[in-house]
């Protein structure tokens, strides 16, 4: 059935909960309220409230009690209310939940999935908008999970529940109730680290993740009644990462604008183009090209200044005209 | 109120004073390994012995899980672990059952043992037993689970984050500290403003209990009393054992710089080693022959650690990448 992205969010949440018991959710106002984005509403009256628990408000302890009851046999999937505010938590997080595999020389795992809305364009300023996913990315022993469709989302969560290991399940805010899309009631899977070719093209490729894949789709359609073919392909997970997708779609087009809302500087954009760079630069017709939020600290709040660090469809259509003309 | 004497058996007290001398000869011994270059690094129990091993012997042990820190080589004996185990760590070989030479020593860890695998950075590790006793009142099993950790880690924010949590969620958890005066060098009086950190759980609405960490028998019964509360489902307990350091920090420290040799020999009146081992004469079940059959026993099994570790492999360096992530089993 159509579902909005958030809704998505909600009902998958609700099918895994339904099959595995060990499944707790925690965090600032998930339970009574439902979450302040409403994504775990109706949850704890289903679940009660030892499986739906609202926690005192403190971003460390959420994480790292979970990386405790992980370890005591369950399967937290705690709340960070704003990825904005994952940082008290990133010690938990970088140092503990994600090297406790290593450390351990595999004898202990940490399977919990931290969910976190993300991105700008909701008005939400310089603490309710950033993107978070390049420090992160950057963190061997984590994954790092960016859905752009409510059918990804359904696939991509049920796997990270799944996971052995930690998961950073990033949901992007202003898609939560302005994108729609098909979802099949029936469970399934979508193995992490695989990308999807969202739309088949031959003169350029563009190459992004989360939000601006939608973004992409809308200036891909526009370009294609000027003749332009743009293929988009979707990452999914940036962590792991599906390098032969990379690879094989700038090799067909032969040239690649890669998409996304965070900061430019040290963006995971850069990871990507290095890797076509290594292993396909003799394949390339132009220079790879990246479109990226502005080097500034964050999302300001008027929306004139929202709107110009926003990675629009509009920006994203004349970034691939330049370089289908090149 | 469960007796928090019961289980002090005649062989339980002299089981406890055995891992608390073999804890201190294991420590005397990496330390000679240390000045001969065998281990770079090393991270004494020395002196905290009396609140190590009464608290490991409170627990289930086997059932409860302890989440130690850095100092708590006795506690991790007093677990279950061997000196041959301690000596692989130390040594950093392959078989190292705490991490298979991927950890400095002294950070411990033990499924099998229930002793939760230990990182660097203070504090982190309250967090860790609070979410276990979670998992643990949310799947209705009677498990303990017990942190330790030094008064220099009251100063941090996870400190307080890991009170409240356990708190509010009347969580079956034992927040256990080892207060020996000193962060390295940085002593108490520079790093709270209160005399006793057991102050602090006034705030969080759970009781604060102070021991004297040099006598196991208290604190034995501080922690049977913890135990017994946590699992009747009443909530955390916060206990200050008050013990001393006789070493310096590592074998790179240097405690000249910031203690005096006379406040050393002060506190080494009160070793928990001699404290107990006078109780044992008192009870009539320690003499000359018997304490000197203790050491015996300890010296051998160092001796054997020692020799054992000396000639195991080291890890293949072809196992770097390996445990990133979950490996699937074939």
């Amino acid at each position: 059935m159509a579902m909005t992205y958030l809704e998505a969010v909600r009902e998958t949440l609700r099918q895994e909960m339904r099959r595995d018991a060990r499944i707790i959710i925690y965090g600032e106002d998930v339970g009574v309220r439902g979450g302040v984005f409403r994504a775990t509403e109706g949850l704890q009256e289903e679940f009660g409230e030892d499986r739906v628990m609202d926690s005192p408000l403190a971003e460390s302890a959420i994480i790292g009690t979970a990386i405790g009851a992980a370890i005591n046999g369950l399967r937290p999937v705690p709340e960070i209310q704003f990825a904005d505010f994952i940082f008290p938590a990133v010690n938990q997080i970088v140092q503990e939940a994600a090297r406790i595999r290593y450390r351990s020389n595999g004898t202990f795992g940490v399977p919990m999935v931290i969910r976190a809305p993300y991105g700008g364009g909701i008005h939400g300023a310089l603490y309710h908008s950033q993107c978070i996913e390049a420090f992160f990315a950057h963190v061997p022993g984590l994954k790092v999970v960016m859905p752009a469709t409510p059918y990804d989302v359904k696939g991509l969560l049920a796997s990270s529940i799944e996971d052995e290991d930690p998961v950073l399940f990033l949901e992007h805010k202003g898609a939560y109730r302005s994108i729609r899309g098909e979802v099949p009631d029936e469970r399934y899977l979508i193995p992490l680290g695989e990308a999807e070719v969202k739309r088949e093209g031959t003169d350029l490729s563009i190459i992004s993740w989360g939000m601006t894949v939608n973004s992409s789709l809308k200036a891909a359609e526009n370009l294609a009644k000027e003749g332009v073919s743009v293929e988009v392909l979707d990452l999914r997970t940036i962590r792991p990462l599906d390098t032969e997708a990379i690879l094989t779609t700038a090799r067909k087009t032969g040239k690649v604008l890669v998409v996304h809302e965070d900061n430019l500087t040290g963006g995971f954009g850069g990871e990507v183009s290095a890797l076509i760079a290594e292993h396909a630069l003799f394949d390339l017709d132009a220079p790879i090209r990246r479109l990226a939020g502005p080097d500034v600290p964050a999302m300001p709040y008027a929306p004139s200044l929202e709107h110009a660090f926003l990675v629009t469809p509009e920006k994203i259509e004349a970034a691939a005209r330049e370089l289908a003309e090149f | 109120m469960a007796d928090v004497s019961e289980g002090l058996t005649p062989e339980v007290l002299m089981d406890m004073y055995y891992h608390m001398v073999l804890a201190r000869v294991l420590d005397d011994r990496m330390w000679v390994m240390n000045r001969l270059g065998r281990a770079p690094v090393v991270y004494s129990s020395n002196g905290h012995e009396a609140t190590q091993v009464a608290s490991a012997f409170a627990l289930d042990r086997g059932h409860d899980w302890v989440v130690p820190y850095y100092r708590d080589l006795a506690l991790v004996l007093a677990m279950g672990m061997t000196p041959r185990d301690v000596f692989l760590h130390l040594m950093g070989r392959a078989d190292d059952p705490n991490s298979g030479g991927r950890q400095m020593p002294a950070h411990w860890g033990s499924v099998d043992l229930k002793i939760l695998t230990t990182g660097s950075v203070v504090t982190t590790q309250m967090m860790h037993a609070a979410g276990i006793a979670l998992a643990a009142k949310l799947k209705h099993e009677p498990t303990v689970a017990m942190a330790t950790f030094g008064e220099g880690s009251t100063s941090q924010g996870d400190f307080h984050e890991a009170l409240n949590f356990a708190a509010v969620m009347k969580l079956p958890a034992i927040f256990l500290n080892e207060n020996n005066g000193y962060a390295i060098s940085v002593p108490a009086r520079k790093q709270m403003a209160v005399p006793d950190v057991a102050a602090r759980a006034q705030g969080y609405g759970i009781p604060g209990v102070v021991v004297d960490g040099n006598d196991p028998i208290k604190v034995y019964e501080a922690v049977k009393a913890a135990a017994a509360r946590a699992r009747a489902g009443d909530g955390p307990t916060l206990i200050e054992a008050k013990t001393y350091r006789f070493v310096p920090h590592s074998s790179d420290d240097d405690d000249r710089a910031y203690r005096s040799r006379e406040e050393v020999a002060e506190a080494k009146k009160h070793d928990p080693l001699l404290v107990f081992e006078q109780e044992l004469r008192d009870q009539g079940l320690l003499d000359d022959a018997k304490h000197q059959a203790v050491l015996d026993r300890a010296k051998a099994a160092v001796d054997d650690a020692t020799e054992f570790a000396d000639t195991a492999p080291d890890p293949d360096p072809s196992t770097l990448g390996r445990h990133v992530y979950h490996e699937a089993v074939l």
